[in-house]
């Protein structure tokens, strides 16, 4: 059962997501016991494995730190759904295979704690709680293909 | 032939292109890579898992340990061993160890590595500043770095580029860097997301290539892909001599009929110097609105604001005067600190009572060398005023000119520079 943890805010840098305090180390494990730190202190304890971030524009602004997607990934969460992200998140998240899900006006159709469950193959969030099929802007075809094989490494290896 | 803007010219180049338009994508020949002690360790960690042991070129690759130079505690310390072992191994021509080492975006440029026209990435946001140059340059995450490390090429999309137009003449006491500030107040830290930021006008022809920088580093805050400024006599003059490698180079410059998703004009013979509140870049607000404001540190360096000509624009308000908050002072590169030493600037700097560090990133990503405790708020030449930025996350970081940080620094709170020029 994923949960959906719900900020109403545009522009959640990387700097909230992983602080720079935390970057002298690129252990995952490590990166995980931080993830949204200085957004919300308690976010790692209340986060189930599966459970969704959800937000409003411009995701992951700031830093090139990729320690801001494996934070995320570490902490076990199951997908980020934004109304827009920024640009490098956004190419970081499918280099690690991490679908970014864009969807414009996600915070007002998504409540902190609603059930969902994404459809990766039809582009659509099925909001349990308030018994909604949502749609989200799928991913282009070659980002996808990256997505698929894991990540940008796994990609060029599958290509050779 | 269709009609391109630099930024389409230098990725159409790079691609093997005849003509790009925006959204195509390219798999674009990387130039160079510029590396770090954040986002590299674990980009060679990534290449030694997939069994990939490859360099594309050692000679395309500047490696600078800077965010935790000197290593801070024991962690950063690994990070800097992983980086340096790797370095010496792949036998890197353009290593910088500490010593040499600098902040990543004042050191390459002024180690003569950015060459006009050429594609250039790194594992940091702030690496669209080589744009200064008639580059193309953008930054990248660690697993981008380690597939342009191993194969010299990446996928890019290509980027509608915005035009801003730099008119009239900047005013004494305002900088570049209030240009920026005015931009980036205007537009909102995601206007010009997914998109290239293009500089042109004639106040451009009054700034030196630091000034420039100081526009094109923060590119980025606007959620630009990249940030560019054509070549012209000022650019040819700051690369003559200077360039290590390959000397030549091709200057592209924007068809006059090449298309643009938007154009902007900046009246800058009217600009005031700014300081971006927190927690956003884009709150710019001008110092008449916001000058008295109790500050408890000020601090001039980082990659936006650490070179030399910044050194000397503070140490000309600080002659003479003490200051009334703790200021800290950090040279960009060796070179630039030995610049300042020699000009006489850091017996300004210990007379006013600042104390001045090695080169290094420091404590304008909350690293180290002058972090926030709670509530305390700094003035700063750095380009990022997001939560907990330079300390504890009930900290603020105000953004402004070398100038406005000085003369702060003086009064202790948010003070306009030009009553002290």
């Amino acid at each position: 059962m994923a949960k959906a943890h719900v900020y109403k805010r545009d522009h959640v840098n990387t700097d909230e997501i992983i602080p720079a305090r935390y970057l002298n180390t690129d252990d995952t494990a490590e990166l995980a016991k931080h993830c949204m730190e200085d957004l919300d202190g308690g976010f790692v304890k209340k986060c189930r494995p599966g459970d969704i971030i959800v937000c409003g524009d411009d995701f992951g602004c700031g830093s090139s730190r990729e320690h801001a997607v494996w934070s995320i990934q570490g902490a076990k969460v199951g997908a980020v759904i934004a109304h827009s992200f920024a640009r490098i998140f956004y190419r970081n998240c499918i280099n690690c295979g991490f679908y970014p899900i864009e969807m414009p006006d996600a915070v007002n159709k998504i409540n902190d704690g609603d059930e969902l469950e994404i459809d990766y193959k039809n582009g659509t969030i099925n909001n349990k709680t308030q018994k909604k099929t949502l749609k989200f802007n799928a991913l282009p075809d070659f980002a996808l293909a990256i997505v698929h094989d894991g990540g940008l490494l796994e990609h060029i290896k599958n290509q050779k | 032939m269709s009609k391109m803007t630099i930024t389409e010219k230098i990725l159409a180049r790079a691609g093997g292109k005849a003509s790009v338009k925006p959204g195509d994508l390219v798999n674009a020949k990387i130039d160079m890579i510029m590396c770090h002690d954040v986002t590299t360790p674990p980009a060679i960690s990534m290449l030694k898992e997939h069994g990939i042991d490859k360099v594309f070129d050692r000679e395309k690759i500047a490696v600078t340990p800077d965010h935790f130079q000197p290593a801070k505690d024991i962690k950063s310390a690994e990070l800097h061993k992983r980086l340096d072992t790797w370095a010496r191994e792949k036998d890197i021509t353009y290593y910088y160890p500490i010593g040499k080492a600098g902040v990543c975006h004042a050191l390459l440029p002024e180690q003569g590595h950015i060459r006009p026209g050429e594609v250039i990435i790194g594992g940091d946001s702030h690496t669209c500043t080589y744009g200064a140059f008639g580059a193309f340059s953008t930054g990248i995450g660690s697993t981008d770095l380690a597939a342009a490390i191993a194969t010299g090429v990446l996928w890019f999309k290509i980027p509608a580029s915005m035009k801003f137009v730099l008119n009239g003449k900047l005013r004494p006491g305002v900088y570049s860097k209030d240009v920026i500030l005015e931009v980036i107040r205007r537009i909102g830290t995601d206007g010009a997301l997914y998109r290239a930021m293009e500089f042109v006008g004639p106040a451009l022809k009054t700034m030196s290539m630091e000034a420039r920088m100081t526009i094109t580093n923060m590119a980025i805050e606007a959620g630009g892909k990249n940030g560019i400024i054509g070549f012209d006599d000022i650019t040819k003059d700051y690369l003559s001599g200077r360039l290590k490698g390959k000397t030549e180079y091709t200057v592209f410059e924007s068809d006059a009929d090449a298309e643009y998703f938007s154009t902007d004009e900046i009246d800058c013979s009217r600009l005031e110097p700014m300081v971006a509140f927190p927690h956003l870049p884009s709150n710019g607000k001008t110092i008449g609105e916001c000058a008295g404001l109790a500050m408890d540190q000020s601090y001039i360096g980082s990659c936006t604001n650490g070179r030399i000509e910044d050194l000397r624009v503070a140490a000309q308000i600080l002659k003479g005067r003490e200051v009334a908050i703790r200021t800290i002072v950090v040279p960009a590169t060796p070179v630039i600190w030995k610049q300042a030493m020699d000009e006489g600037l850091f017996d300004v700097f210990y007379a006013a009572g600042c104390v001045v560090s090695a080169p290094t990133c420091g404590a304008c990503l909350g690293g180290f060398m002058g972090i926030l405790a709670e509530g305390e708020k700094c003035v700063s030449t750095t380009n990022r005023n997001f939560v907990g930025r330079m300390g504890h996350p009930k900290s603020e970081v105000y953004l402004a000119s070398p100038a406005t940080a000085a003369a702060s620094a003086v009064e202790g709170k948010l003070a306009d520079p030009r009553k002290y020029i």
